[in-house]
């Protein structure tokens, strides 16, 4: 284990590892300790496993230093120096300062991006098979793959990780702390500058503005902590303080959304009079504005925890909706979704209301807004116990509900949904426009015979018959519907995972092939020659050897399990070498 | 469903119904045969609209000779559009049903804020702004002046109404503002006097109770409505406040210096007329002398404001000599401002009554009662003479002429107050004259004498013969209906103590107390840990709210609380708190859960429903009395004992348990909601309390649960979300809460009525937790 030709560093007498005393070696390579009177190594760690040092705090009693290995394992050497603390502690540091330089050279290239994609790779079987098929086989690159195939689910992974909500009490949550001389101390957290920044992006700007040009960030956030968004029973009264200005841009935000109104009529109480008294009429319980002089600090931090909670649900709003809605079209949105969502969940929407709505819609451009109110209203009056309203003989109206609701899934002919698309002859010459000219040629042809009602020396030629009968026999292509388990059968399970695998394979190039059409940018092209150039080699590094392997083994089956395959390819290849043809007229 | 009612058949437009629904319709029916009055009781959530619009449009349908009208008043605007909604539905459903579709007419009538289709009339926010524009497009001299010049503006969706709409009758169905909106655009005409000619004949209108109640309103609007209507009062708890509302005045210095002004250019006004034009003058003062009722030639646009007398009171003689002529009337009101303003020069509170105060005017200034009672008409006739628009500036000067007019028609039940200062700022001088009404009767009165069947209801009644009282009326029914439930889908609380034995009351001597305010604040926390979603709490008045807040910021409450969830808080601007509101129910809505504070009495407790999620608990903080310094109140109190023999103590009571009846009311909107009621102060579990609660609140309010600490009362409501969170179905309801019709047949008459009253708890009661 242990080679001589290593180079003790350091060694470091009276170190205790699980409570056994010993001597630590700092070695070229590795750390290694060995316990008293003995000529083993006990603990021996390779730099280039270690992932960090971390060393006992301060003032603590035991002077301890511990590695953190990549697997999790931790080893804590103790140091006991006889001579007391600062020599236990001279020891410890002299060990912890030649780590420190050994380690970085042995910092085990690890790369976040290729344990991600390992991670990736583990969790999606199908992805890693196709990384199997693809890359393994020099089909693609790896750079290519992951660029391209296996996007979405790279960026799925980034997308899982759940943005953090913004907790109500996170200015609550700072504690703060006396240093003991009439000064506070407040403990940041990255996590509550976050919070900060999501719940008022006035006070983001500021920081943007001023930190650091023009003051540091502990000034900043001390006089964050000085202003009224810390302490809210303060009035923003100074004028230089840079919060201020903060409040007032608030402020204004606040005043402009509740001057849009509240969008929903039954909570609206500005519209809830109808008849309001004149003025000067009314007796006590009219009289509002006695009560308004009232303690103004008090209303100033009422008005503050209204915001403050509106800031909040507000950075939990933008999560889930596109930025769009908090910028004015907000009350817009929010009833309209509603109104969609409800209709859809109680299916109570009556045929005459949708014949209303229709109606309405098209005699008025603006006359969401009442649909909304009465859908509003609908729901209001609705007891879910007393059953739903106006349904009892409403036949009509229950039927198309039924037919809304349960959709039958209808199969003019079910074998072909079963086995998937059949090959004929004719669906297999079937290219493209191109051709168009060749099948009118052809049907030409055709038509011309139908009037020759007098040639019946041959009603069928002998090949065609011979094929038809082909096709007509056990395994033929005609006989696939009538014996439903014949391919399960047929074909053992080792090829037909592998024929899985390589339709995964296939279908995922060729959508990355056809989705380059129509190629109207330079780069679309050059991803296209690409693509044509992987299908290609995707046909002789997979398909061919396949084909070969079943024409080997599976002689009754033979072409007919790739068959598909192959037309897919010729379909693409065609689709290529015309696009190619059309490129190359058009740059003469 | 169709069902028999007492041999009524009644179409009720849901499958299944609920035992108090059709109680509800026994005694209705009765109410209506006898063509009395009636007050019912029904808890909100159990379907209380459509069972009266159910019954009352079969009983039209069976007798039309009988009751032909139906007049369903409602306090907000939502709360109308919600009955036209439900009489949408019911007519539907009589439609697909009813081999004979009814030809009813329903529609609702609503301000003009609501209803103008102008195109920048309606753009104004204010009401008051939208109807002085409408005023100044729709005048009658305007129109005239339109017919020599067609520069002048005029509304066009008017004069095509009244072209061609007064002619034709408004199609048989039933509108919604948005429907008459629509209706009046695709004709031209304006929907809002559509409506206004359109109830003289439809058959069920819907509308504010204002239209009712204000005689300044009623008179233009509800005119021409026949005896054998079936008037509905819908939210009725708070009627006698609305009655006392529109009655009252009240003055202060503004109001007298902007009337000063008013009259300034009034005068100015008349003179130049008289310069150019002298005989509009002449012409007016000649209608006078002839006694010409001014109302006959006056044109339905021309009013906006009638007499603020009832119509009984109103004089029918002759306009006195000495106000006739326009100058005349002008001095006289201009003596009587400064008599107001002299009035007003005051060092300490002056109480009169109407008498009295008319015998001081009448020996320092020399006016007569009997010029003044003409003073309200003689200036809106003055005004329209002058062909004046804008009426924005008179607005004062009209008020003085309406409180001329009150205080020398009333002598009794009003009261004078004039306080130089605010109680709360007594070094700052601001006198207002408050001329109060004390009597919800007198307003109410001639509702009762002129339609045969006037409907009370709400949800929240109880004590139920307290009504009867201050509204002067005899019913022959009156009765108050409970819930039944399969589950006990409520949970009322009475928390009098906090976890450290201190009492929690809002008692005036302990509100201050920090104890207490901290121990409504861990109650408030500990509800918030446990209660998901919404949780809304009621303060007993907007002071206490901020002061409490304040205390719960420095002692670090409000910081906990905010761990659980968001806080949002009602604050005295109308805009500011809808937009809180709206948040809160986002807040609710996306899961987050939100704690609401809100003030009892305030727009929020009136009008808002918190049902599901919105409002899984609801917390009482405290007893919400009215203010009892107020010298208003204490002379309404006067008056209440002198006259229906009620004791102060039991007014104060009745209306402060009204009121957190209503509040908390608002958590619970249905059979298949659950909500926690909390009344947290010590004073709720005395008996004389407790038993003001509505019929089905106290059900469910055993002894056990009258004693709580914040403790019990969470680890209570603990175990009770837990059971109520279970699935819950109809099956669940079926048979108890809930009938078919099969079983509503089955089930004797008798027996089902009896339940519904809570006489014999079935299913009603508490299982132990």
């Amino acid at each position: 284990m242990t080679t001589s030709s290593e180079d003790v560093l350091l060694q470091m007498g009276e170190v205790r590892y699980k409570k056994g005393d010993g001597t630590l070696y700092v070695m070229n390579e590795r750390l290694a300790w060995m316990a008293e009177h003995r000529d083993t190594v006990t603990v021996s760690h390779r730099y280039a496993d270690i992932k960090t040092q971390k060393i006992s705090p301060e003032g603590k009693p035991k002077v301890q230093l511990q590695v953190v290995l990549h697997d999790g394992n931790t080893s804590t050497f103790h140091f006991v120096n006889r001579q007391g603390q600062p020599a236990m502690l001279a020891d410890r540091d002299k060990v912890k300062e030649l780590l420190q330089q050994l380690l970085p050279n042995f910092k085990r290239k690890v790369d976040k991006d290729l344990e991600d994609k390992n991670r990736i790779l583990v969790e999606n079987p199908n992805l890693l098979q196709m990384y199997k098929d693809l890359v393994i086989t020099k089909v693609l690159t790896s750079d290519e793959f992951w660029a391209t195939h296996a996007k979405e689910h790279a960026l799925k992974k980034m997308g899982k990780t759940q943005e953090i909500g913004v907790s109500g009490a996170f200015l609550a949550d700072i504690k703060p702390q006396t240093d003991g001389c009439n000064g506070l101390k407040y403990n940041l957290t990255a996590d509550v500058i976050h919070c900060i920044f999501k719940t008022y992006p006035a006070v983001k700007r500021k920081h943007m503005e001023n930190v650091p040009a023009k003051m540091p960030e502990s000034e900043f956030w001390t006089k964050f902590f000085q202003s009224h968004y810390f302490h809210r029973d303060r009035l923003t009264a100074g004028t230089k303080d840079i919060f201020t200005e903060c409040g007032k841009i608030d402020d204004q935000a606040l005043k402009a959304a509740v001057q849009q109104g509240a969008g929903d009529p039954l909570l609206d109480l500005k519209k809830f009079e109808d008849v309001p008294l004149e003025e000067g009429f009314g007796s006590v319980a009219g009289d509002r504005n006695v009560v308004n002089s009232g303690n103004i600090v008090h209303q100033n931090m009422i008005k503050r925890f209204n915001q403050h909670s509106i800031m909040v649900l507000k950075t939990c709003a933008n999560v889930n909706a596109p930025p769009a809605v908090t910028n004015g079209t907000n009350s817009a949105n929010g009833p309209v979704s509603h109104s969609a969502y409800t209709n859809g969940l109680n299916g109570k929407a009556t045929a005459m209301e949708a014949a209303n709505a229709a109606k309405r819609s098209n005699d008025h451009v603006d006359t969401d807004e009442p649909q909304i109110k009465k859908q509003r209203l609908i729901d209001k009056i609705h007891y879910e116990d007393l059953g739903d309203p106006v349904m009892e003989m409403d036949d009509e109206g229950a039927d198309g509900d039924k037919a809304h609701s349960s959709k039958q899934f209808e199969l003019s002919r079910v074998e072909r949904y079963l086995n998937g698309p059949t090959q004929n002859s004719i669906y297999d010459n079937h290219h493209d426009s191109q051709s168009l000219e060749e099948v009118q040629y052809k049907l030409v042809r055709n038509s011309e015979n139908w009037l020759n009602r007098n040639v019946q020396r041959t009603i069928i030629c002998s090949k065609a018959a011979v094929n038809a009968l082909g096709e007509l026999s056990p395994g033929g292509s005609m006989m696939r519907g009538f014996q439903e388990q014949s391919a399960g059968q047929l074909v053992p399970r080792d090829f037909q995972r592998e024929l899985r695998h390589l339709y995964l394979s296939l279908s995922e190039l060729l959508k990355h092939f056809w989705s380059c059409f129509p190629p109207t940018t330079d780069e679309l092209e050059a991803k296209l020659q690409r693509m044509h150039e992987t299908l290609q080699r995707f046909k002789m590094a997979k398909l061919v050897p396949f084909e070969n392997r079943a024409m080997h083994e599976l002689s009754p089956l033979r072409s007919s399990l790739t068959q598909h395959m192959n037309q897919l390819l010729r379909t693409a290849n065609a689709k290529f070498v015309t696009w190619k043809e059309r490129k190359l007229r058009k740059a003469r | 469903m169709k069902l028999s009612v007492d041999g009524l058949l009644v179409y009720f437009p849901y499958e299944y119904i609920y035992p108090e629904q059709y109680a509800y319709m026994l005694e209705l029916k009765r109410s209506l045969d006898a063509k009395g009055h009636c007050l019912l009781e029904m808890p909100s959530g159990t379907g209380k609209t459509a069972t009266l619009l159910s019954l009352i449009v079969a009983y039209m349908l069976e007798h039309p000779e009988s009751v032909r009208k139906l007049i369903y008043c409602s306090r907000t605007v939502p709360e109308i559009e919600k009955v036209i909604a439900e009489l949408q539905n019911l007519m539907v459903y009589y439609e697909r049903n009813c081999p004979m579709p009814p030809p009813l007419t329903g529609l609702v009538l609503s301000s003009r804020k609501n209803m103008c289709i102008h195109p920048e009339v309606s753009k104004e926010r204010e009401g008051k702004a939208v109807d002085g524009k409408c005023y100044g497009l729709t005048a009658s001299y305007i129109r005239d002046r339109h017919e020599m010049d067609t520069e002048t503006p005029i509304c066009q969706y008017f004069e095509g109404f009244s072209l061609e709409g007064k002619e034709s009758t408004l199609p048989v169905g039933v509108y919604s503002i948005d429907d008459l909106k629509e209706y009046g655009r695709s004709r031209n005409w304006c929907p809002y006097f559509l409506a206004r000619y359109a109830i003289a004949h439809a058959h069920i209108v819907v509308y504010s109770y204002h239209y009712l109640l204000d005689p300044k309103i009623a008179q233009v609007v509800s005119k021409e409505m026949s005896r054998e209507s079936c008037v509905v009062f819908d939210e009725a708890h708070n009627i006698d406040n609305v009655c006392i509302d529109s009655m009252s005045v009240k003055i202060n210095r503004r109001t007298v210096e902007r009337s000063t002004n008013a009259l300034n250019q009034l005068t100015k006004l008349v003179q130049d007329i008289r310069e150019e034009d002298t005989n509009r003058l002449n012409e007016e003062y000649q209608r006078m002398v002839q006694g010409l009722k001014d109302a006959s030639v006056q044109r339905d646009t021309d009013m906006i404001l009638a007499n603020p007398v009832l119509p009984n009171d109103v004089l029918t003689e002759v306009v006195p000599g000495n106000i006739r002529n326009a100058d005349h009337f002008l001095s006289f009101l201009r003596r009587f401002i400064e008599y107001i303003k002299t009035r007003l020069r005051v060092h300490h509170v002056v109480q009169e009554s109407p008498a009295g105060f008319l015998k001081d005017i009448s020996s320092k200034i020399c006016i007569e009662r009997k010029p003044l009672r003409f003073c309200a008409e003689r200036l809106s006739s003055l005004l329209r003479t002058l062909e004046i628009t804008d009426l924005t500036e008179f607005g004062a000067l009209t008020l003085i002429t309406h409180f001329a007019t009150l205080v020398s028609t009333y002598t009794k039940g009003f009261t004078i107050i004039i306080e130089p200062f605010d109680d709360k700022t007594p070094t700052v001088s601001n006198p207002i004259l408050h001329f109060s009404c004390l009597d919800s009767s007198i307003a109410m009165a001639p509702v009762f004498s002129r339609f045969q069947t006037v409907v009370i209801t709400s949800g929240t009644l109880s004590p139920m013969d307290m009504y009867p009282k201050i509204l002067d009326f005899d019913p022959v029914v009156m009765s108050s209906f409970t819930m039944t439930l399969a589950r006990p889908c409520l949970l009322p609380m009475i928390v009098s103590k906090g976890n450290d034995q201190v009492t929690i009351s809002s008692k005036f001597e302990t509100r201050e107390d920090t104890a207490v305010i901290r121990n409504y604040g861990q109650l408030l926390v500990e509800v918030a840990k446990t209660v998901p979603d919404g949780i809304v709490c009621f303060f007993t008045s907007y002071l206490y709210l901020e002061s409490v807040v304040a205390s719960w910021y420095d002692q670090g409450i409000v910081d906990t609380l905010l761990r659980y969830k968001l806080l949002f808080i009602e604050t005295q601007d109308n805009a500011e708190t809808s937009y809180a509101l709206m948040n809160y129910v986002k807040a609710c809505d996306c899961g987050r859960g939100a704690v609401l504070l809100a003030v009892a009495r305030g727009k929020v407790s009136e009008g808002v429903d918190f049902d599901h999620h919105y409002g899984r608990a609801v917390l009482m903080f405290g007893i919400p009395y009215v203010y009892t310094q107020s010298r208003i109140l204490k002379a309404r109190l006067d008056y209440l004992r002198d006259q229906f023999q009620i004791r102060e103590n039991d007014f104060l009571t009745f209306d402060a348990m009204r009121h957190a009846a209503q509040c908390v009311g608002r958590a619970l909107r249905g059979k298949t909601d659950y909500g926690i009621m909390i009344f947290a102060d010590k004073r709720f579990s005395r008996q004389d309390k407790r038993s003001r609660l509505p019929k089905w609140i106290q059900e469910h309010l055993v002894d056990s649960f009258c004693n709580l600490s914040t403790e019990e009362a969470v680890q209570l409501a603990r175990r009770w979300l837990r059971r109520m969170a279970q699935p819950f179905t109809r099956e669940d309801q079926l048979g108890i809460s809930l009938l078919t019709l099969a079983q509503l047949e089955n089930i004797e008459q008798e027996k089902l009525e009896r339940q519904a009253q809570g006489k014999q708890g079935v299913g009603g009661e508490v299982q132990e937790l």
